[in-house]
């Protein structure tokens, strides 16, 4: 589990970006992609390598105001995409 | 996090998926001849190049239809002088774009200027970690210490490092070695990918297979290394499928997410589906809509209505789609059949024979044939 202060960056060759033909967000690297499900894409898209896990699950409570377990579920999401070194701590 | 459905087109009456890969085979021009090439045998007869407008007209197209990866290979891609004009191309339409090279033909100077077009990744391959070996396998002598070079200009650039290790019977054994040489070079991944037998390779079958013993103390190197480094490169191990008791998921299914484009134009389901006695569609004839869509040869194993037994009705005939349709027709002359590494399928005793042959000669030099336009004009004029 991520520090609340921790700056999330995606890691060095990775690219996101919104796919019309596939109605998602995917993660690029070397030879790979990966579909990423709504919620996902919406914290991916906030990793800037400036805001910490804080700001972003800050950021995402006030677009979303009324999903529940917004903070679980990003630290849960950061966590399982730091164990698949889709993304890096500062 | 991940979703394995794919987003679906109603075509035809059935659900197909968009294409999200492209493999662009520039040309089938090559400075090496390494003789486990996948390319077809028939590369003399297939010298009529799409020009560079078509190339883009490609690239539009497949983008347009869902294509989010994009491989340019070959042959050597290298050879094309146009390749950096296709890499701007790709950039600027968002696909995530690989060069996929021997290195040779690489210069420092053009590592930049690919970089500047934007291009995201390069692959270097070698035969091997010493050039001994090297060069026996890909019939030149200045090539490993040109692959070297150009594997540091590639780090140096900012690239990830991906090298790409084709592994067999003379190579095998130096897995340790090739792990040092990829630590030495930064490597970020490291593919040891054994050869699969199509094309050339499955000409060269005998003098490539490893034996099972070679197999296994390979993977035991491998996992060896994952747990000292968890953190450190991260590993493929492609094992060959001949020693499999399931064959693989070809292309993750037919039609389904993988496009080839050969040189002359030749649209494929996968880059070794020229094996196949079929009559692919050409982008200079037809748009890759119409295709991926509505082609006969796209459609003829979509889906499982095309499956015999045991395949048609396997529990697991989802999972891996009954393997591969060219290996299936190479070896018991029916695209149809299951593919015969499945220890199910009423061929397999093809493959345990091509296995005890290979581990019956493990020890003594097989000849083999080089990939180059010299054998393959031999070969279409044999027949």
């Amino acid at each position: 589990m991520p520090e609340m202060n921790a700056v999330p960056a995606l890691r060095a060759h990775y690219r996101l970006q919104w796919e019309p033909a596939q109605d998602c967000h995917v993660l690029l690297y070397p030879e790979g992609m990966i579909k990423l499900n709504g919620s996902a894409g919406e914290i991916m898209s906030c990793v800037d390598g400036e805001r910490s896990v804080e700001q972003i699950i800050s950021a995402l409570q006030t677009r979303f105001p009324d999903a529940p377990g917004v903070a679980e579920d990003t630290l849960e999401f950061f966590t399982v995409a730091h164990d698949k070194r889709w993304l890096e701590f500062g | 996090m991940t979703s394995a459905g794919l987003n679906s087109a109603e075509t035809g009456g059935s659900l197909v998926s968009p294409p999200l890969w492209l493999l662009a085979e520039l040309t089938y021009r090559c400075p090496l001849q390494c003789p486990y090439c996948s390319n077809p045998l028939q590369i003399a007869d297939l010298k009529d190049e799409l020009s560079k407008d078509d190339w883009l007209s490609v690239l539009r197209q497949a983008r347009e239809l869902g294509a989010a990866q994009l491989g340019f290979s070959g042959g050597e891609p290298l050879v094309r002088g146009d390749l950096e004009e296709l890499v701007v191309e790709a950039r600027g339409l968002g696909y995530y774009s690989n060069l996929i090279t021997s290195g040779v033909g690489l210069s420092e100077k053009r590592v930049a200027a690919l970089r500047d077009a934007g291009l995201d990744h390069i692959q270097v391959s070698f035969q091997s970690s010493d050039s001994e070996v090297n060069e026996l396998l890909s019939g030149s002598r200045k090539a490993f210490e040109q692959k070297l070079r150009m594997a540091e200009a590639v780090k140096a650039h900012g690239y990830p490092m991906v090298l790409n290790f084709v592994l067999h019977r003379h190579n095998i054994d130096q897995v340790e070695e090739i792990l040092q040489l990829s630590e030495r070079l930064k490597a970020d991944y490291v593919e040891l990918a054994n050869v699969q037998y199509h094309g050339w390779a499955l000409e060269n079958r005998e003098a490539l297979i490893p034996s099972r013993e070679q197999l296994e103390r390979a993977e035991v190197v491998t996992n060896a290394y994952r747990q000292r480094h968890p953190e450190g490169m991260t590993l493929y191990f492609v094992v060959p499928d001949y020693y499999e008791e399931r064959p693989k998921p070809c292309m993750n299914g037919w039609g389904n997410m993988f496009l080839t484009i050969a040189p002359d134009g030749a649209a494929l389901p996968c880059h070794s589906a020229r094996d196949l006695p079929m009559n692919f569609p050409n982008v200079r004839e037809h748009s890759l809509k119409d295709i991926w869509y509505e082609s006969e040869p796209f459609n003829v194993f979509r889906g499982d209505d095309w499956m015999k037994e045991p395949c048609r009705s396997c529990p697991e005939k989802d999972k891996d789609h009954g393997g591969c349709r060219c290996q299936a027709y190479l070896l018991t002359g029916d695209a149809r059949n299951a593919d015969p590494v499945c220890t199910l399928s009423p061929d397999r005793g093809l493959i345990d024979d091509a296995l005890a042959t290979a581990n019956h000669h493990a020890r003594q030099p097989v000849p083999m044939l080089f990939r180059n336009m010299a054998n393959s004009d031999q070969l279409i004029a044999s027949g």
